[in-house]
Order: C-alpha cells, then structure tokens, then sequence
C-alpha cells in the first residue's frame, strides 16, 4: 500500500508538480519546434514516451549493476548518452521492420530524440534520490517516473499545439510572432501549472 | 577581425536570442547572475575544446558516425566540467544540478561541431567556440540580471532598489518563459529597425 502511494504521488509529481517542460524547462526545443499542428504533437508526444520508458529501463539498470558496482559513477553523462543515442537507432530499426505503420507514424521525430534533454534528464533524475519516499528509485518506479514524465511531456505539447493553432489565426504584433508569443503562452500556462505545486497530499 | 568575429557571435548569429536554440538551459539556470555566467562559461569551454577537437578529427571521423563522435567528444568535455566544478565550485554545482550533464545535449554545441568544426580549420574552429560560446554567455547574463532584479531584488546577492518588493514569479518558470519572450521582441524590433533605417 506505501509503495502504491509513491507511485501514485510520483505520477501526480512528474504530470502536474514538476512538469517537464513547464515547471523544469527540459525539452524545449520539441516543444517550440513540432507545436505547430496537434497531430504532429501527438506523435511527437508519443515518442518521447516511448523511449523514455526505454531509456529509464536500461539506464537504470547500468547505473545499478554496473556504475555503481565498479565505483565509476563518473562515466554516468558519456554512458547515458551513448545507451540513448544507441536505444533510439535500435527503436528506429525494430519499428521499421516489425511495425511499419507505427514507424510512419513516429519515424520522423525518432532521430531527433537523441539530443532531447527530456529524455537524458529522465534518466539522470532517475539517479538521485526519490523525493516522494526519501530513498534511491527502485526499478518499478523509475519506469513509472519515465512513463510519467513523458505523459507530462506529451500534455504540455499537445495543450500548446492547440494553443499555437488558434494563435495562427488571431491578430499579433508584428515583433511578437512566432516565437516571443508562444513563449508567453508558455508562461502563461506555467503559471496555471504552477497551482498544482500546493498538491503535496502525498507528503 | 576579433571585432567582427564577435559581432557575428553575439548579435548576428546570437545562439539564443537570434537563432533560439540551447533554450532549456538557458531559462533554467537564469535565476540569478551567478548561476547565468557560471553556466555560460562552463558551456563556452566544452564549445571551444570540442570545435577544436572535431576539427583536428574531421579527415578522420567517417561521415556516416559522425554524430555519435561528435557525443563522445562533446561528453567527454561535459565531464571534465562536471568534475572541475564539484572540486572547485561545489556551491555552483548544486545550484545548476542536472543542467551542468545536460551540457551534452544543447544543441549549440552539437549544431556548431555539425556546422562549423566539422568544415573549418582548427584555428577557425576555436574562435568560432569562443565566439559562441561568448554569445551564449551574454544573452544568458541579460537574462539572469532581468530575472534576478524583478524576482529577488538583488544583483550578485547585493541588494537594489530599497524599498522595491521583488516579484518572486520572475524567478520561477513562468518568469523564464515572460524574460525570454520580452527579451527576443526587444531584440527583434532593434533589428527591424536598423533595417528600415
């Protein structure tokens, strides 16, 4: 039951709390740069959900088993990256041929993954203390973490694609366009993000 | 020639404000002058030492790999970073957190190696980092002086205006997000104007 409640306040803590890209400022380039149309933001969020799951999975478990074991916690920045870089190129190969039509649909934004904060940032969180139970995170909750994350991920984009394509059509000025008005759109909507932080019912 | 070099690397060719790219850690580490130049300063050592080793390695490195390279080379510097800081700017360090490993994936670093070191010469390539990184480093400070007056009414801990109560939204996200957003408009209605006239 203790353990159900962590995952719970570790959902509620990576959707709405610390929200990626609102409240902790990662993966913001996916966020500004594929925001413009919901569809591609679906599959964009998709992805990143994908290989953050992944991602959190075998970093994890290299972090435990083998950084920690001989004592070389210093290598964690040049192994985790390389592990992502090589995760999203085996993700990418095992779609296209296992499932081409899921490939079509996320094949595009695969390769620019790699170099998205969001994902190297879940697995880098995932190795310091959990603050929802003041301990390391066992393996069951950094997968959660990592699908939490991405679902939070994927919430902010799919809101500021929906966002972005009414601003399309609204009257700006002419120095704001682009992106100094969806940047304050996104502050706009990390100010009402930041009403959830008072949602510590798990503390 | 140093003139126009910098020119082009802080105004023309400005990282973030001009070309918005290396934005998540630049409105996460803004809160305050300290954090925004350590920040910059460390990502201006990690562009300069790799353009210079992608470049000195560009008959090397094969076309086909050459992005995972470029993330060793840039990773290894990234560590070195992290190293160099937690021995010797402990209190920076925990300040800028998992920003400072994070170095490995701005995509400035990333987008100069593929653009410039991997063309240019090893001389060229250094002064492009530093360039840069420069760049970099000046609109992280604008930032980080705007935020960290509004929000906490200090500069470099020092106290600013009396009597002025800070808005402490400017150094939380929602603040990063309006900085940026002003900032980049200032900077866009300069230009247009220069244009015009």
């Amino acid at each position: 039951m203790e353990s159900f409640a962590s995952l719970i306040g570790i959902s509620v803590s990576a959707i709405f709390i610390s929200n990626f890209v609102l409240s902790r400022f990662l993966g913001l380039c996916p966020f500004l740069g594929v925001s413009k149309k919901i569809s591609s933001a679906v599959g964009m969020g998709m992805a990143v959900i994908f290989v953050m799951v992944i991602a959190s999975g075998f970093t994890w478990i290299i972090n435990r088993f083998v950084l920690l074991r001989f004592d070389v916690e210093f290598l964690r920045t040049i192994v985790f990256i390389l592990v992502i870089a090589a995760l999203v190129q085996l993700v990418e190969m095992a779609l296209q041929k296992y499932s081409p039509a899921l490939y079509e649909a996320l094949g595009i934004f695969l390769p620019l993954i790699t170099t998205n904060c969001a994902v190297l940032g879940v697995a880098l969180i995932n190795t310091e203390i959990n603050p929802i139970t003041g301990l390391q995170f066992t393996f069951f909750e950094t997968i959660v973490n990592g699908t939490m994350s991405g679902v939070g991920f994927m919430l902010a984009l799919v809101l500021m694609a929906g966002l972005r394509e009414k601003l399309e059509l609204s009257n700006t000025p002419e120095i704001l366009e682009g992106l100094p008005i969806s940047f304050i759109t996104a502050g706009l909507m990390a100010l009402a993000f930041l009403g959830f932080a008072g949602l510590n019912f798990f503390a | 020639m140093i003139k126009d070099e910098l020119r082009r690397g802080i105004i023309h060719e400005n990282p973030i404000l001009v070309l918005a790219l290396g934005l998540c850690p630049s409105l996460a580490v803004s809160t305050s002058l300290q954090n925004g130049f350590g920040m910059g300063m460390a990502a201006t050592f990690v562009l300069a030492c790799s353009n210079v080793i992608i470049s000195s390695m560009r008959r090397i490195i094969p076309d086909k790999v050459r992005i995972p390279c470029f993330i060793v080379v840039i990773a290894a510097f990234v560590t070195m970073v992290q190293l160099i800081m937690k021995a010797y700017l402990p209190a920076l360090d925990k300040q800028l957190g998992i920003f400072v490993p994070l170095i490995v994936v701005n995509c400035i670093i990333l987008g100069r190696a593929e653009a410039f070191a991997s063309k240019n010469s090893i001389s060229k390539s250094l002064v492009d980092g530093i360039v840069i990184g420069l760049g970099f480093t000046f609109s992280l400070c604008i930032l980080s002086i705007i935020r960290e007056i509004l929000g906490s009414n200090k500069l470099l801990g020092l106290k600013f205006f009396p009597g002025y109560e800070p808005m402490t939204i400017f150094i939380l996200a929602p603040g990063g997000f309006f900085t940026i957003a002003f900032v980049m408009a200032v900077v866009r209605y300069l230009g247009n104007r220069r244009k015009g006239a």
